[in-house]
């Protein structure tokens, strides 16, 4: 019979119990889909809040990708649980000194303002579907209405203030959940590599640059497959997003790595040795060389020299593909890594992901793409395209 | 519009706002006040969450105790038989990676910087035992200059402010009153948050039932008077454990008489495992 635990093989000196891999790359999805969630809000917020007009054909998709990304974020959770049917004695009972307690309530509560939100931003849509049809899906959007059909221009304005507000209130409540996220790395004491002051805020501004990126995958495929014209107006407005956040993101990785080094505490021989070791490929070339300082290299290009047309579809498009996997690698490195590094500081562990399994990378691969699934089917239902005359678009 | 009504709805609209403005002024108020109850409760020293007065059975009473553990590491031969008498005891998984309790050996070399160190789930130390269920340590120095050598118990430090408390999210892991740190087994989700969060590696994921374990001081047992099961079969005392309110006990005599100290006292954890005859190295 095959043994249901993974030992890790090690060298140097590591505590007994530490040969076995507690978190696994479950755990680094998790954070994943969460910051795209808040990255995807962002992008929403932009056009809804702050009127950045020329994101307007990426709003409700935004929406929609936001949701989706959400609705999947408890998903390797409840699979990494050994106890999964106990999963609600965390918010029944929560233990209010505990960073993990408060995830349920700010999950259900992000879920409901994405759904409350959608359901002003469809609205009109949804009016219209059900009066227009009568088949079964006609059913389900006169559902959908929760009985209100007025889509007068008075009602217009108050659905208008409503998603506004809406909006507002997600700007705190998704950049809180992902920077809670990464507290609850950054305060644990035990692990030299988490335990830092700046990780919220790294791993805040690595979602928003996520997020950012996988809309602008997105709209690029959506337009490819609906055969119209990117829109380049709001491809840019994209790129100039990510281009923004990727600086800062640099900066507090740079900075957070430069404090570990130069603080230079007992246990630094270990990490040097690690960093310049095992790490080197997944952290300098992946996650850094080829994942951030690539496409930011090629976005400032790109903008220096106003380049447009399919040139820009292209290196927007690939750029983005980059940064999300820079931030996918960004989180593996933070969760993994710092689960090589032993506690004791005085030896390193391998990770052995299996390929199959409930936390295997298959499973990993599943749950990521998870959420692009349900996407494709909710774009079926709520189209979010603005081209089109859907009166999607308030 | 004339001007009579507009004056109106001015002043309405007026103290509309500013009935709105006291509001958001005692919302404000009222959250600021929370947080301030809130802080000092989601600290690393918040008390205990357990509050029952008398646990596990009825003529034990937890607040007329107040556990601690003493490990003399002069004393100790490496025999291992801790080891093995925890496992049998407290139904810990028998294979080389998962312990309730373990042994380090400190080894320096002659001509070497570095100390050399190992446990009994070595490969090299499996080897010798020939099974992953009985341990002992190999005598791979025997041809090696050894310029000092000992060895070092480890087990859960039943911490004062225990880190993995503090994370648990369901409050399944928590310190008693007579100041032992335990989990329950029926509440636990498996998170493994408190694996992590525990900076001396003393906890471990009990795949099989699916929750986290660790060292209970052998709870069971010495809320019925007995010693842990390490401590019962060390051959040289290596293991003290007693009541700390008890000025005689042998605990109390065990810090009385030696300069202890504990392990990472820089976490702040206030670990209640007090050790003595360790070197700059163990941590």
């Amino acid at each position: 019979m095959e043994p249901i635990i993974a030992f890790a093989p090690y060298t140097g000196w590591v505590y007994p119990n530490e040969t076995v891999f507690e978190w696994s790359v479950l755990i680094a999805v998790y954070p994943y889909l969460t910051g795209l969630v808040a990255g995807a809000f962002t992008v929403s917020s932009l056009y809804q809040v702050f009127g950045f007009e020329r994101l307007k054909p990426v709003a409700h998709l935004a929406l929609l990708t936001s949701l989706c990304c959400m609705i999947f974020v408890p998903t390797p959770l409840l699979l990494h649980l050994g106890h999964p049917e106990r999963a609600f004695n965390s918010t029944i009972t929560p233990h209010l000194t505990s960073a993990m307690a408060a995830f349920g309530f700010f999950a259900s509560f992000y879920v409901a303002l994405l759904m409350l939100e959608g359901w002003f931003a469809y609205r009109p849509f949804i009016v219209e579907q059900a009066q227009k049809r009568t088949d079964l899906l006609g059913r389900f959007y006169r559902l959908l209405t929760l009985g209100s059909y007025d889509v007068s221009e008075h009602a217009m304005r108050y659905d208008k203030k409503w998603i506004f507000a809406l909006a507002v209130i997600g700007i705190p409540a998704a950049h809180g959940l992902h920077g809670y996220v990464g507290f609850m790395y950054g305060s644990l004491k035990a692990r030299e590599w988490w335990s830092s002051d700046l990780m919220p805020v790294i791993f805040l501004f690595s979602a928003i640059i996520s997020g950012v990126s996988l809309l602008a995958v997105l709209y690029v495929t959506s337009c490819k497959l609906r055969k119209i014209a990117v829109d380049l107006a709001c491809l840019k407005g994209l790129a100039y997003t990510i281009w923004a956040f990727i600086m800062v993101a640099l900066v507090l990785e740079g900075l957070e790595f430069a404090n570990i080094v130069y603080k230079g505490r007992e246990g630094v021989d270990v990490i040097m040795q690690y960093v310049t070791g095992p790490l080197l490929i997944p952290y300098f070339i992946l996650q850094f060389a080829i994942g951030a300082i690539t496409p930011f290299l090629w976005l400032s290009y790109m903008i220096w020299r106003g380049t447009t047309g399919k040139a820009l579809v292209v290196g927007v498009t690939v750029c983005a593909i980059l940064v999300l996997f820079s931030v996918f690698m960004m989180r593996w490195n933070v969760v993994i890594g710092g689960q090589e590094i032993s506690k004791t500081g005085k030896g390193l562990l391998s990770y052995q992901m299996p390929f199959f399994g409930k936390e295997g990378a298959l499973m990993a691969i599943i749950l990521t793409l998870a959420p692009l699934g349900l996407l494709y089917i909710l774009t079926r239902l709520f189209p979010p395209w603005a081209d089109e005359a859907t009166h999607a678009h308030s | 519009m004339s001007k009579q009504d507009t004056k109106p709805s001015l002043e309405a609209r007026r103290e509309f706002l500013s009935k709105l403005g006291r509001a958001a002024t005692c919302t404000g108020a009222a959250v600021g006040a929370a947080a301030l109850g809130v802080m000092p409760a989601v600290s690393a020293k918040s008390p205990p969450s357990a509050e029952a007065d008398s646990f596990p059975t009825k003529d034990y009473d937890w607040t007329k105790h107040q556990w601690a553990f003493g490990v003399d590491a002069t004393k100790c031969i490496g025999c291992l038989r801790c080891v093995e008498a925890c496992k049998h005891e407290n139904d810990v998984p028998r294979n080389a990676h998962q312990f309730r309790t373990w042994v380090e050996r400190y080894v320096h070399i002659e001509g070497e910087d570095a100390v050399r160190i190992d446990s009994q789930q070595d490969p090299v130390n499996i080897e010798a035992s020939g099974s992953e269920k009985e341990f002992r340590f190999a005598n791979r120095y025997k041809d090696a200059k050894v310029e000092k050598a000992f060895f070092v118990p480890k087990l859960c430090n039943h911490c004062t402010h225990p880190a993995c408390v503090q994370v648990c999210p369901t409050g399944a892991t928590y310190r008693t009153k007579d100041g032992v740190v335990l989990i329950d087994h029926d509440y636990c989700i498996g998170c493994r948050y408190c694996v992590q969060a525990c900076p001396y590696g003393a906890r471990y994921f009990n795949e099989e039932k699916g929750v986290s374990d660790k060292c209970t001081w052998c709870y069971h047992r010495i809320t019925k008077g007995l010693q842990p099961a390490c401590v019962e079969v060390c051959p040289v005392d290596a293991r003290v454990f007693g009541d700390t309110k008890d000025k005689e006990s042998p605990i109390s005599l065990f810090i009385r008489n030696n300069r202890v100290q504990v392990l990472r006292p820089e976490s702040g954890n206030a670990p209640n495992v007090f050790y003595v005859g360790i070197d700059k190295e163990v941590n």
